[in-house]
């Protein structure tokens, strides 16, 4: 066993900090930053060893939220996994609820009506935009901007959390969409408070941008720490803005076209340097996309039926088979792989959940850099462990 | 993209010994697979990554399935023909044969430069006990290298060539892989008043009532 | 000029603070205990059962006990047990009634699907969220008893949904109600034909409030 083979369980149950002798590097300290630590988003675990305060190696540590989420899909009826996918990447309900039935609308062949399609847009792009205003915040805690730029972006992504819970019943656990369509139909006046939450998000994104972007200490901080190169990303499976911030133009909505996508004009930001200060401006740039597309959608939103009139809600069996279904989820790709041998439980049910694949890299962004820049490279990756730990 | 079966006559005509097949998808999806072998399937991940009309340089999902053995009846009709001159005797002959059960493993491949896809990747194991073992496409797409901890820590499957192939999920000391069919989950929660009388039972084996001590319903 | 980001950025800043004094855009927090903010309807957290009379809880309840909920619930943290005997429901039908309902509340997820798969408008969503309690088993389980809450409640806290309820029930009682009058007359009719003597009409179960 080499010095670097790092145990999961510290065999001392507490010494979190040890030190490794390598005969090239000298004296090596290894520290166990996590799983309970503020700046992990979670209960994540980096087993770091230190060469002076230069990272050497970093291991993630996984699995103190498994549950097993894909054993519990397989017991469950498909009704029944809905609740608990709002459970995975629990800032995105939505776009969870909207990749989980997407993938079983293709296993059992079902059509979802105008209007459903373009709820779920409306509820996608608002998920996208409360989780990046999110991503903004906790980014910036991370680089010691303790407070002030989180408390703003938790200002905004509050009302966005309103709507969430006056529309499907709860702010963060939507449980919304249905296979075939949605489970209600939103009013008059709740689109028209979606409508005038859009029209003023642009002057926030604008006071936020004064408040942080040009920040001098934010720019060195995150300015050329981090780098991702393009083929690297591709190679590891990165998706979404972190993907996109290393300049490759890889955005689902665009690719695969689901849902009523392409009836919307909006733009792909994409990155030149792949690092954390682009990472960041990715998000921002994609929120402004965002409002863009919820202005079209709320002006071309058809009245209608929301369900598939041959959808069932309860005995839903579909026909052996099996489907893929992937949407542009706020952090990347998030699929859902489903078996179906006909009864009325999934025989597989599998996440492909983007935060996890995301990880791949985190080792290699960190190499070379301080320990305190990991903490920034870490929050600008933006996972969440319930998705990551499954 | 070009059709499914004509990869894989192309991938037959360029790796001639390869076992490659077309695994159809009843359902409405469609999404049909490619079945490799085992001793092909790195080359196979090869060349569906640097194919020029190809390009697959973006594996998205790789996960396991279990598929335990089962007894499958074959029904075969067998007609006697009656000696007397009447009409022939049609009877059911049943046998039962075991189908022998084996991991498989599923990868669904992308291409961002040609912006393609998906193209399913099967590969699967002798058995599920003692030859769980595939080889690793980490080497080919790092976005593979979680993904198969996982599968490995989850089902049991060894993926040989994996620079890094340790539990990811569960812990190290941990037994058994919980993501397959068979999996048992052990008794070791604590008591718990709860309305279903099997979880009421298990609790009640996991930790027998005592005199004096904890109250059991 | 190096510094002018962060004086930017201090000046948003200094914007907000003085505008947390008096414009309401930027005042955003409310002071729990003290005051609450305002429910929406949708809201749900823990599941009640609808009962029709405040007055006789148990003996008004929608549930007929068809274990439905009991088997879509993902979770399962519904228990049902019927009943052996037969009560009259609100349109006078006789009907099973769960003789045990509990609901174990430290395992439900508010997901909505058991008001979801209800065909009997029985189990609907609460409004409740101060529902610590310091013990963690027995409080935790709550039975029938625990669970019914009269449609009055119901109607206040979801007045549009609980209209639409009472609208579509209201209407099928008394479709039900034509119907069997419908079915009693032609029965009548076909007993009266042949020369036997007709059958006396089956006896009608006490109407209830």
């Amino acid at each position: 066993m080499s010095p670097f083979d790092a145990s999961p369980l510290s065999p001392s149950g507490g010494a979190h900090v040890r030190s490794v002798v390598d005969e090239f590097h000298g004296d090596l300290l290894e520290v166990s930053m996590g799983p309970h630590h503020p700046s992990t988003h979670g209960v994540f675990r980096m087993i770091v060893t230190l060469d002076g305060e230069r990272i050497v190696k970093l291991k993630p540590v996984l699995g103190y939220l498994h549950r097993n989420h894909e054993k519990i899909g397989e017991s469950t009826s498909y009704l029944g996994s809905m609740p608990y996918t709002d459970r995975l990447d629990y800032l995105n309900a939505m776009t969870n609820n909207w990749a989980y039935a997407l993938a079983v609308e293709r296993l059992g062949g079902l059509a979802v009506p105008e209007r459903a399609e373009y709820l779920r847009v409306i509820l996608a792009e608002l998920s996208r935009l409360q989780n990046h205003v999110c991503l903004a915040g906790f980014l910036l805690q991370d680089t010691g901007a303790s407070g002030t730029p989180l408390m703003y972006a938790f200002r905004e992504r509050e009302k966005i959390l309103e709507l969430f819970e006056s529309l499907s019943g709860s702010r963060m656990m939507c449980n919304f969409q249905r296979f075939g369509g949605c489970r209600t139909d939103a009013s008059s006046e709740w689109l028209g408070q979606v409508s005038s939450l859009v029209n003023g998000f642009g002057a926030f994104l604008d006071e936020f941008e004064e408040l942080i972007t040009g920040n001098e200490i934010l720019m060195a901080r995150t300015q050329g720490v981090g780098v991702m190169k393009g083929p690297a990303a591709v190679s590891a499976g990165i998706t979404g803005p972190m993907l996109r911030a290393c300049g490759v133009g890889y955005d689902i909505r665009k690719v695969d076209a689901y849902g009523i996508y392409p009836r919307f004009t909006f733009r792909v930001p994409i990155g030149s340097h792949g690092d954390t200060y682009d990472r960041y401006m990715i998000r921002i740039l994609e929120m402004r996309e965002s409002i863009g597309i919820l202005q079209q959608a709320l002006r071309d939103i058809p009245a209608g039926p929301i369900m598939d009139p041959k959808a069932k809600l309860r005995g839903f069996r579909p026909k052996p088979g099996e489907s893929y279904g992937r949407i542009e989820g706020p952090k990347g790709e998030i699929g859902f792989y489903l078996i179906s041998d006909g009864s009325a439980n999934p025989y597989r049910y599998r996440v492909r959940p983007p935060s996890f694949v995301n990880l791949t890299l985190l080792e290699d962004l960190c190499l070379g850099h301080t320990i305190a820049d990991s903490v920034v490279i870490l929050g600008s990756i933006d996972i969440v462990l319930g998705e990551v730990d499954r | 993209m070009e059709p499914l079966e004509q990869i894989c006559s192309r991938l037959l005509a360029r790796f001639p010994g390869a076992e490659v097949s077309v695994l159809p998808n009843p359902g409405p999806a469609a999404q049909h697979s490619l079945l490799v072998g085992r001793a092909s399937v790195r080359e196979i991940a090869e060349f569906l990554r640097d194919d020029p009309l190809l390009r697959l340089d973006y594996c998205s999902n790789a996960t396991g399935v279990d598929w335990p053995e089962k007894v499958i009846v074959d029904v075969t009709k067998v007609t006697t023909p009656d000696p007397a001159g009447g009409p022939p005797k049609v009877s059911e002959v049943k046998t039962e044969r075991l189908q022998p059960g084996y991991l498989e493993v599923v990868y669904h491949l992308y291409s961002m430069e040609l912006r393609h896809g998906p193209v399913v990747l099967r590969t699967r194991t002798v058995n599920r006990t003692d030859q769980a073992s595939v080889p690793s496409l980490t080497p080919v797409w790092r976005s593979a290298e979680f993904q198969e901890r996982e599968i490995f820590d989850l089902f049991g499957v060894v993926f040989e060539g994996h620079p890094d192939l340790r539990r990811i999920l569960m812990w190290d000391g941990f037994k058994d892989h919980p993501m397959r069919r068979d999996y048992v989950e052990p008794e070791d929660y604590e008591w718990e008043p709860t309305p279903h009388g099997d979880l009421v039972e298990k609790a009640k084996r996991a930790r027998p009532p005592v005199k004096g001590g904890e109250p059991v319903a | 000029m190096l510094g002018t980001g962060l004086l930017q950025g201090l000046a948003v800043t200094a914007k907000n603070f003085a505008g947390s004094f008096h414009d309401p855009k930027r005042l955003t927090t409310v002071e729990y205990p003290e005051k609450k903010s305002v429910i929406p309807e949708a809201f749900r957290n823990f599941p009640f059962l609808v009962s029709e009379n405040a007055e006789d809880p148990m003996g008004t309840l929608r549930c007929v006990a068809c274990q439905i909920c009991e088997k879509e619930c993902p979770p399962q943290c519904i228990y049902i047990e019927k009943s052996k005997d037969k009560k009259p429901d609100a349109s006078g039908k006789m009907q099973i009634y769960p003789a045990v309902f509990r609901i174990d509340s430290s395992v439900c997820m508010n997901c909505q699907i058991c008001v979801e798969v209800c065909p009997f408008d029985a189990i609907k969503m609460d409004h409740v969220y101060e529902i610590a309690t310091s013990e963690r088993f027995e409080t935790l389980l709550l039975d029938r008893h625990d669970l019914a809450k009269p449609n009055s409640y119901f109607h206040q806290i979801r007045p549009l949904e609980a209209a639409e309820v009472d609208g579509r029930l209201t209407a099928e009682r008394k479709a039900a109600e034509e119907k069997a009058k419908a079915a009693a007359l032609a029965k009548a009719a076909l007993a009266a034909k042949p020369a036997a003597p007709a059958p006396a009409a089956p006896p009608k179960p006490p109407e209830q409030a």
